[in-house]
């Protein structure tokens, strides 16, 4: 008598559940590794066949950039008659991590630095090559090639000790509102993550698959072009690519992704 | 800070050329309904020439498009048609329209019997929400459509 | 930069129809968009053929129009005869010839 009625109840707790359970709601998904706690990966917002076109590396237009990269890794370039494998061999074992602790503490200028800017570093001290400009289909490609051979890492990018005052910079940033539409990032992408912004969904705001192909651009951009587009769009003065602002607000960024992996070259709206 | 946005008062004089333009615009397109609709017209010509000025049948062709486009500049659009392909019966030529782009020809596919399948995709770019239409016409000279919309959206935000 | 990929299959069995998957770099200038200063539409530029030839023949070519997207990527059917090479061809409005090929094992 005591199974039975036992058996019921659980049957009846089950059915209630059922009925209860969000209906398409993206909270109920498990999204495996492009979730981690309640931090989600823009993937997860994305369509159906968005994500397919990431998830097929040949399919991913953004792999013409990371060709692109791949032939550059092996090209001499500047005085010092070298090339990036002169220095580090096999980038798919060399670079395996380098895209998840950027940007960093750098010694030299006593504040942050991204990888953009470390490739270029590399290029002008080590090689004495001429420094690619920021958004110049070389420095996207190179970039991309080695934060691609991260790919599956997760993101660890360091905010204490040196990196710490930068990263407290990076979170004012973050909350502060601006422009004429007066906005802050918080506003969009923490208070309203999930939600709709006219016929888009918002997104968290993640920097784990730059840089990335979006179709808007429909070539691979850099996550500060995107600052500077998410800028404008509150009709806010944007900052340059590269300047600290960005830097800081990248670094912020990163760690609001935190283990999350990285996806580049991720293809996103 | 948030800027105060001065409204400046409009003039009796230009409140006349405004409302005027407009209404004259308005009864304009309402007496010539056609001018609306200029893109489906060229497109459903474009779909009678492409079938040689016969009614094309239903069936055979599988479309595969997304219900709603994340962006309506790179649409994943693929078509599968029915068919042996051996040289006695073989899909010849795949025309895609889509009924309301400035142009209606998207594409137009040329199979042989050494394709083996007449499948194939590909990204094309959708001005507004639409319908997709393939026009498949067989070695034989029949001809099969298939149409499919795709809702297209203005977003929202995206730098 | 106009780069291209092709993916086909390490080797097929005579007579299997197996896919091929195509990817170009391009541009794919629709001829709608306006320059913002000058205001005039910036000129059409975009691949407007494709040519798949399998040892010589052609057996699948494709025309494009303005509506086909930028990087356009192409996936089509071929079936297995002799080993050899297909050979893929883009052709742009400004006579601009891109080519890639791949090769293929029949056993």
């Amino acid at each position: 008598m005591h199974n039975a009625k036992a058996r019921v109840l659980a049957l009846i707790g089950f059915a209630l559940t059922l009925l209860t359970m969000p209906i398409g709601a993206s909270a109920a998904e498990d999204w495996g590794k492009y979730q981690v706690d309640d931090r989600r990966s823009g993937y997860t917002y994305a369509a159906q066949e968005t994500r397919s076109m990431q998830d097929d590396n040949f399919a991913n237009p953004a792999f013409i950039w990371v060709d692109q990269g791949e032939t550059l890794w092996s090209k001499v370039e500047g005085e010092a008659g070298k090339s990036c494998q002169s220095c580090h061999t096999d980038a798919a074992k060399t670079m395996k991590t380098a895209g998840t602790v950027y940007p960093k503490y750098d010694f030299k200028t006593k504040k942050l630095m991204n990888l953009e800017q470390r490739i270029n570093r590399c290029r002008t001290e080590n090689m004495k090559a001429k420094a690619w400009k920021y958004e110049s289909n070389e420095l996207l490609s190179m970039t991309t090639y080695v934060r691609f051979q991260s790919r599956g890492e997760p993101m660890n990018a360091a905010i204490d000790g040196n990196a710490a005052p930068f990263f407290e910079e990076g979170k004012k940033f973050y909350n502060q509102r601006r422009g004429q539409l007066d906005m802050s990032c918080k506003n969009c992408h923490e208070d309203n993550a999930g939600n709709m912004a006219r016929a888009n969904l918002l997104s968290q705001g993640q920097g784990n698959g730059f840089p990335t192909y979006r179709l808007k651009w429909q070539k691979v951009g850099s996550l500060h072009r995107r600052f500077r587009g998410c800028n404008k769009n509150v009709r806010a003065a944007p900052y340059k690519s590269g300047s600290d602002e960005y830097n800081n607000l990248e670094l912020y960024v990163a760690w609001r992704g935190r283990g999350l992996p990285i996806e580049t070259p991720a293809v996103r709206n | 800070m948030v800027r105060k946005i001065e409204m400046q008062p409009v003039h009796r004089r230009d409140m006349m050329k405004i409302v005027g333009v407009g209404a004259i615009a308005g009864i304009v397109a309402g007496m010539l309904p056609g001018l609306a609709h200029a893109d489906a017209a060229a497109a459903a010509a474009a779909v009678k020439k492409a079938a040689g000025g016969k009614e094309p049948a239903s069936g055979k062709i599988t479309l595969e498009l997304p219900q709603i486009a994340e962006n309506g500049n790179t649409v994943p659009i693929g078509f599968d048609i029915e068919s042996p392909m051996t040289d006695s019966s073989y899909v010849k030529t795949v025309h895609v329209f889509a009924d309301n782009n400035p142009n209606p020809e998207v594409g137009v596919f040329h199979f042989t019997p050494a394709c083996g399948r007449a499948k194939a995709s590909t990204r094309m770019r959708m001005a507004k929400t639409q319908n997709v239409i393939a026009v498949a016409e067989m070695n034989d000279g029949s001809v099969y459509m298939a149409k499919s919309e795709v809702k297209v959206t203005i977003g929202g935000c995206g730098g | 930069m106009a780069k291209a990929r092709v993916k086909t299959p390490k080797s097929v069995k005579k007579g299997e129809v197996f896919e091929v998957k195509t990817l170009i770099s391009h541009k794919m200038e629709s001829g709608q968009r306006k320059d913002k200063k000058t205001g005039k539409k910036i000129p059409q530029m975009i691949i407007n053929k494709f040519v798949c030839s399998y040892n010589g023949k052609e057996i699948f070519t494709s025309d494009w129009y303005s509506a086909i997207s930028a990087n356009p990527y192409l996936a089509f059917y071929v079936k297995a005869d002799a080993s050899g090479s297909l050979d893929m061809t883009w052709t742009d409005d400004s006579g601009a010839v891109f080519k890639k090929s791949a090769k293929i094992t029949v056993t």
